[in-house]
């Protein structure tokens, strides 16, 4: 056993420095400086997500010389995460996921600390995300994705570097993965690339009623018809294995009934709870993409991914680099903000027709809502009767100064937020 | 007093600033979907509550086809993760539709498999105009409706005629949709 304590830094994090050490030729602007060493040891780096990519990401990241490190995870660890999960051993089931995690690895790597935070990501503020250098996600949910990039890009202030928050993006599915580098504002966002996604759709309703030739349609018919009759509208709760026998046995009888074979129990949780089976192998392979991200763009000692890697182990090993470019009309990244002036007394028409003259917005029809309640719209029509009362109104009575008011219009990419504050 | 008064509005301004409440881009779409609505005249929308934009009803009354002279309700819930999940919409009445299931169950291709996050709101109204108009006989979820549609139009729009008035067909009552 060698003594940790004799261990110098640059003998424990010689292979890092063997990178941070030299210039490149490959990346000339690159001068090494102490700082830099000094910098991924002290600089906050957060990390979404404790699951099978998570795990991955914690122990690169401990292992690449980040000292501080947090993670937040709303979820506890289930017997089926231990293949994969290499943080979690078999007493750990029913604890939170962030916790173990973080503990493991401060009792593991010496040097490192990681904070866990159990909860959800939308239970911490911008203030909570300001803190960070960085941020590497390894989540499996769409839902959380979009949150957190729109909360990112809502964050930059151009003028104030310090708002930039890289956001470095892993995911996995079965074989196949892909990592990317989210510069908010500046590169192509979560959002932009949504039309990328092919939904996890279910089968036409019809097939589903009327002609199943899978045993896929079998268990949907189960889970999105039979279901509604028999239990009315108390819920699924896909967790429970008296749901799951329920559904088995009911797809089960009818798919005897067509002549369907293979409708077997986990292949009903499969469809239900839309499990694709996650690959180690893969895991490791797209965290490690994020690490090397992670590392290149908080010590500069290379360029960084520009910026989407994807990566395919179906059919042997395949990844694919390229620019995703921005879209135009997208509606996180695209969106115009601005900042407004104007009287509180003045009523929501006047604001208005003060938005269609005005030279650099030239709005035509807009519609205005303040957090998602409507002030006015032009359309429908049963709608613009029932808020038209609004338009008389004085801006003062219908929102707050400094509050942000989502502005649509035909002539706007997507939306204009403004912040108006009234005077 | 108006000193205090003057000091909460400014707490409470800062508060807001602090705290602004931040608006889903699934929020965001949905008002400019209806903002940018050209609703023909045989349709119409009700908002139960106006403020909430994500729950509402359509009536349509078509001027022609098997279902003229009906006025049919369906309830559209959109849940936060729109455009990438399509709106749910059910219809509100029990009908006699080769399409339409006597719990509201829709079988439109663009409400499920065929659902792309470019549509719109529009795109499902027209959809379901469409389907009035244009009942299909080949994607049944009413499969006796549908196996009448195939077999006897004649027959069949017989059948609709009476099942919108409230009539039984095949021993099923259906409900009494005739436009006010």
């Amino acid at each position: 056993m060698v003594d940790t304590q004799t261990i110098t830094d640059h003998e424990r994090w010689a292979g890092v420095y063997k990178l941070l050490d030299r210039t490149s030729r490959i990346h000339p602007e690159f001068e090494p400086q102490e700082e830099i060493k000094e910098f991924i040891k002290t600089c906050k780096i957060l990390v979404i997500g404790a699951g099978g990519l998570g795990c991955e990401i914690l122990k690169n990241l401990a292992l690449s010389g980040f000292g501080d490190i947090h993670v937040i995870d709303m979820d506890t660890i289930d017997v089926s995460n231990l293949n994969r999960q290499f943080l979690f051993r078999r007493a750990d089931v029913g604890k939170p996921k962030a916790v173990t995690a973080a503990a493991f690895v401060n009792k593991r790597v010496q040097g490192v600390t990681v904070t866990p935070h159990y909860c959800k990501i939308q239970d911490k503020d911008e203030d909570f995300y300001q803190e960070f250098a960085l941020i590497i996600c390894g989540l499996d949910s769409i839902e959380a994705r979009r949150w957190i990039n729109a909360t990112l890009v809502g964050m930059r202030d151009e003028d104030n570097p310090d708002t930039l928050k890289p956001l470095i993006d892993g995911g996995t599915e079965g074989f196949k993965g892909q990592a990317r580098v989210i510069l908010p504002g500046i590169t192509s966002c979560y959002e932009c690339s949504m039309d990328m996604l092919s939904k996890p759709t279910g089968f036409p309703l019809c097939t589903i009623a009327n002609t199943p030739r899978l045993p896929e349609h079998c268990i949907e018919w189960a889970s999105v018809l039979e279901w509604s009759n028999k239990h009315g509208d108390r819920k699924m709760d896909t967790d429970d294995p008296k749901d799951i026998q329920w559904l088995y046995e009911t797809a089960l009888a009818r798919a005897k009934q067509y002549n369907i074979q293979g409708v077997t129990y986990s292949l009903t949780q499969g469809v239900v709870k839309n499990i694709i089976p996650a690959i180690a192998a893969t895991n490791a392979i797209v965290a490690a993409s994020c690490c090397n991200e992670a590392l290149k763009i908080a010590t500069t000692c290379a360029k960084n991914l520009d910026n989407y890697m994807m990566y395919s182990g179906n059919d042997s090993v395949y990844t694919y680099t390229f620019e995703h470019q921005r879209k135009d009309d997208c509606p996180v990244c695209s969106n115009s903000s601005t900042k407004l002036d104007f009287r509180g007394d003045k009523t929501l028409e006047e604001f208005m027709d003060y938005l269609k003259e005005k030279p650099d917005i030239q709005l035509k029809r807009p519609g205005f809502a303040v957090g998602g309640k409507p002030l006015y719209l032009q359309a429908p029509k049963q709608l613009e009767e029932a808020l038209r009362p609004n338009l008389v109104k004085p801006l003062k009575e219908l929102f707050s100064s400094g509050d942000e008011v989502t502005i649509t219009d035909s002539t706007l990419p997507f939306s204009l937020q403004a912040v108006v504050t009234l005077t | 007093m108006i000193k205090i008064w003057s000091m909460k509005k400014e707490s409470l301004a800062t508060a807001g600033d602090k705290k602004k409440p931040k608006v889903s881009a699934g929020q965001i779409r949905v008002q400019k979907d209806l903002n940018e609505l050209d609703l023909p005249k045989t349709m119409k929308m009700t908002f139960p509550a106006p403020e909430d934009l994500l729950n509402f009803e359509l009536e349509i009354s078509p001027d022609e086809g098997f279902y003229a002279g009906g006025t049919f309700k369906f309830s559209f819930a959109v849940n936060g993760n729109y455009p990438h999940d399509a709106p749910s919409v059910k219809c509100l009445q029990k009908i006699y539709h080769p399409n339409i299931q006597a719990d509201g169950k829709i079988c439109l291709n663009i409400l499920r498999e065929d659902w792309k996050p470019v549509l719109t709101l529009n795109s499902v109204m027209v959809g379901l105009q469409y389907l009035l108009l244009e009942p299909n006989a080949d994607d049944p979820l009413n499969k006796e409706a549908a196996d009448d549609l195939r077999n006897n139009r004649r027959a069949f729009e017989q059948n609709v005629h009476k099942s919108i008035r409230g009539g039984s067909v095949n021993g099923v009552a259906y409900d009494n949709v005739i436009s006010k």
